[in-house]
């Protein structure tokens, strides 16, 4: 018979707590080091012993049981409601040794719930170097419970926190804190009307603006008699509450902890004095920035060109070994350039992720939010705004999610309307291939002009983002509290296996994802691309020998196929919709991948590579192919203009179904998301023209 | 007894008082209470936010916030 054991992770931001929950259970999990990266639930299993397996929670991180935001909010309703399945055996609360302390807060009220605690202290490698020294059987006698010392970066300590999981029963579920100490008066009412039930359990519900649903019913319409109290006077009386469990805590680490001052080295106040600098921080902060886009730029393209020809050859292998026919066709000139046209950008997006990974695994994100929080706050953001503006860069949709611990809404709402602005790597591809085209090779200062324009895409999503936000609050009027508080942790050296780990899940998981609708759009192109309505389409060939009696066998053939394909259902489609992108410098080819691409803008190039290859089956790459494009004017398609046109067009409109999605989500109407599709899609429309207009 | 807002750079002092209704809750369970010492390692340019050290803690607070805790100087 195997027995299940229900167990909670909890703890404080940047303690470790998904790097242990990453040991325990090996599933492979992102672990920053910016406070409330984890967001959504994570569970894994683990074997305990022979018989025991541990179905383990990793819950958001919190300073406190009573929360300030929405994934805050996520432990309070778990650990009030025992009829939820996930509804804990025994919690464990992940505390970061240097910290002691103020970790200590949360023990203490987790405990106070009647669910068996084990402290896990953490870091406990570091306890040397920075002279702490600890008596853990006082500390376990005085806060009535089992301590396990782990150090996650050294992966020590976890089988002897797995045998005290296992003998958890042992753990006293006695509260550390009387409750009812902060008003006598006012919790002996409680205690009369709701007999029985545990005191701090009840003035949770009673304090916490959070969802209940789940619990009792009647217990929260009897209780809402007790909310009497003013928000101030409740405010007080949490204030009394959090004083009294530090008096305690104060008297057990008076017992328990000793720190030797003296052997501690200060490496953080050095760095900081230079990273958060009111001058170098904010030099260096660019720096990097530029550093990473010019190294996203020039390291990637060396295996870029490897998979383009890769998938050329492919193509190549394919169509000249196997039996020709419908199947064939499509394989080759469908289904292979579509998904060419995605994993060529594997490399940038991969070193992207490992950049973004590195600055939040070092503690780096923080301070650019200390740094960046009064400049934002002018555009009606808040310092906090600056990790989605930047993780956006990698792409927007956990970057809107990561807005949750802004703390006012509006800031939080503007901050969700303009990360769209910024340049995801899905628009990479686009301006990848179109900056090839048409940037000429040469440097300034430097700098390659084709790094340059790069940069300079990312700024202007950037400025554009921060335009916005400065109309949106001056025009929006929602009244909300505003504040701003964060942790600014330890400088640490980065976990490779966190940040492989990242990299790895981000790179795959943008390739299956992009993968997907890139192999289904691919076929669907060829079909439409391969098929047409009517004579010319079918008569295409006898067409052109009638118009061109004169020219050779190879010309014609070129002839037909790109009259066939003006002539295919999707030549039809596109050649409809022309009129209205021919004043961006765009034909109706750009104009299908406009279309297609609205799906997710990476299937851009994939929709030109199945469109071109259908048109001239000769196995040149992608970008060849688009350099060899001419208009009917005789000049080149992508030029200096129509190219930069059609990069200011990715700029600004909102392409990209899966973030509409989720701001629905997030702002639980679909009045914001379908406001920034009408938007955006009309400024990057009138952007775009005036771009070709000048330029041309 | 001064605002912490007007506390300088590097100058040590004891938290005094909080207004209670103007602070968030968060900040006080990360340790700004009365009785604890704080200090500012950091203000950022036009001296906002605040870069401090209350207790154990490292943290950042805007200046809007630091105006209502008061604290006592340590000489």
């Amino acid at each position: 018979m195997s027995k299940s054991l229900n167990i909670a992770l909890l703890g404080n931001p940047n303690t470790g707590k998904t790097s242990l929950f990453n040991s325990l259970t090996g599933l492979s999990q992102k672990v920053g080091n910016y406070p409330g990266v984890t967001v959504e639930k994570k569970e894994g299993v683990c074997k305990l012993d022979r018989t025991t397996k541990g179905y383990f929670i990793d819950l958001p991180g919190t300073y406190s049981i009573n929360s300030s935001s929405i994934d805050e909010s996520i432990v309070v309703e778990l650990l009030l409601n025992k009829n939820n399945k996930d509804y804990p055996d025994l919690a464990l609360v992940i505390a970061d040794v240097e910290n002691l302390k103020r970790n200590l807060l949360l023990f203490t009220q987790i405990k106070d719930l009647g669910i068996p605690t084990i402290l896990v202290i953490n870091m406990a490698d570091q306890m040397k170097r920075k002279g702490i020294s600890l008596d853990i059987p006082i500390l376990e006698q005085m806060l009535e419970t089992k301590i396990a010392l782990v150090s996650t970066r050294e992966n020590t300590g976890l089988d002897e926190l797995k045998k005290l999981i296992l003998n958890y029963r042992i753990i006293s579920n006695k509260p550390l804190v009387q409750i009812n100490s902060i008003d006598k008066k006012y919790f002996e009412n409680l205690e009369n009307a709701f007999p029985g039930q545990l005191l701090y359990k009840l003035w949770l519900i009673i304090t916490q603006d959070a969802n209940f649903g789940a619990i009792q019913r009647t217990l929260i319409s009897d209780i809402s008699k007790f909310q009497t109290k003013s928000k101030s006077e409740i405010k007080r009386l949490q204030q009394k509450e959090t004083i009294k469990r530090y008096q305690f805590i104060n008297s057990v680490l008076k017992k328990g902890l000793q720190i030797d001052k003296a052997s501690a080295t200060d490496f953080r106040s050095k760095l900081d004095r230079v990273l958060i600098h009111k001058f170098w921080g904010y030099l260096i902060f660019f720096s990097i920035l530029m550093i990473i886009f010019q190294s996203i730029f020039s390291w990637s393209e060396v295996p870029m060109d490897f998979i383009d020809n890769c998938f050329n050859y492919l193509s190549s292998v394919t169509s000249n070994n196997l039996p020709s026919g419908v199947f064939t066709d499509l394989l080759s000139q469908g289904i292979i350039p579509g998904l060419g046209g995605i994993v060529i950008f594997i490399p940038q997006i991969a070193f992207l992720f490992l950049f973004l990974s590195i600055l939040e695994e070092t503690g780096y994100m923080s301070r650019v939010v200390f740094l960046m929080d009064r400049g934002l706050r002018r555009f009606g953001l808040s310092g906090k705004s600056i990790i989605p503006l930047i993780s956006g860069t990698a792409c927007a949709i956990p970057a809107i999610m990561s807005t949750r611990n802004i703390e006012s809404w509006k800031e939080r709402l503007i901050t969700i309307l303009v990360t769209p602005f910024t340049t995801c790597s899905a628009r990479l591809p686009v301006y990848a291939i179109l900056i090839a085209l048409v940037i000429p090779d040469g440097y300034f200062l430097g700098f390659s002009y084709k790094g340059l324009m790069l940069m300079f895409l990312y700024l202007i999503g950037f400025l554009m983002a921060l335009g916005i936000a400065w109309i949106l609050t001056t025009t929006l009027s929602i009244h909300s509290k505003s504040y701003f508080v964060i942790e600014l942790p330890n400088y640490k050296i980065p976990l490779i296996k966190n940040v492989a780990l990242t990299v790895w899940e981000k790179t795959k998981s943008f390739v299956e994802g992009a993968g997907k609708i890139i192999l289904a759009i691919s076929i669907l192109l060829w079909i439409l691309a391969s098929y047409g309505p009517g004579e010319n389409f079918n008569q295409a060939e006898n067409i052109i020998q009638k118009k061109y009696p004169e020219l050779a066998e190879k010309e014609i053939e070129l002839k037909t196929n790109s009259f066939k394909l003006e002539n295919s259902y999707v030549g039809v489609l596109g050649r409809s919709i022309e009129p209205i992108i021919t004043p961006l410098g765009y034909d109706w080819k750009i104009g299908i991948a406009i279309i297609t691409s609205f799906a997710a803008r990476e299937v851009f190039v994939g929709t030109l590579a199945t469109i071109y290859s259908v048109q001239n089956d000769d196995n040149d790459t992608i970008k060849n192919k688009m350099a060899s494009e001419i208009r009917k004017d005789g000049k080149l398609l992508f030029n200096l203009a129509s190219g930069t046109s059609l990069m200011i067009f990715y700029a600004f409109a909102m392409q990209c179904m899966s973030t509409l999605a989720v701001v629905k989500k997030e702002t639980n109407s679909w009045k914001w998301p379908l406001g920034q599709l009408f938007f955006m899609t009309i400024l990057a429309y009138f952007i775009s023209f005036l771009t070709y207009q000048i330029l041309s | 007894m001064i605002p912490l807002s007007q506390l300088k750079f590097g100058e040590n002092a004891c938290i005094e008082s909080i207004e209670i209704d103007k602070i968030p809750l968060k900040l006080i369970e990360m340790g700004c209470l009365p009785g604890n010492f704080i200090t500012i390692i950091q203000k950022a340019p036009f001296d906002d936010p605040l870069y401090l050290k209350v207790d154990e803690t490292h943290l950042a607070i805007r200046k809007e916030t630091a105006k209502f805790i008061f604290v006592k100087l340590i000489k």
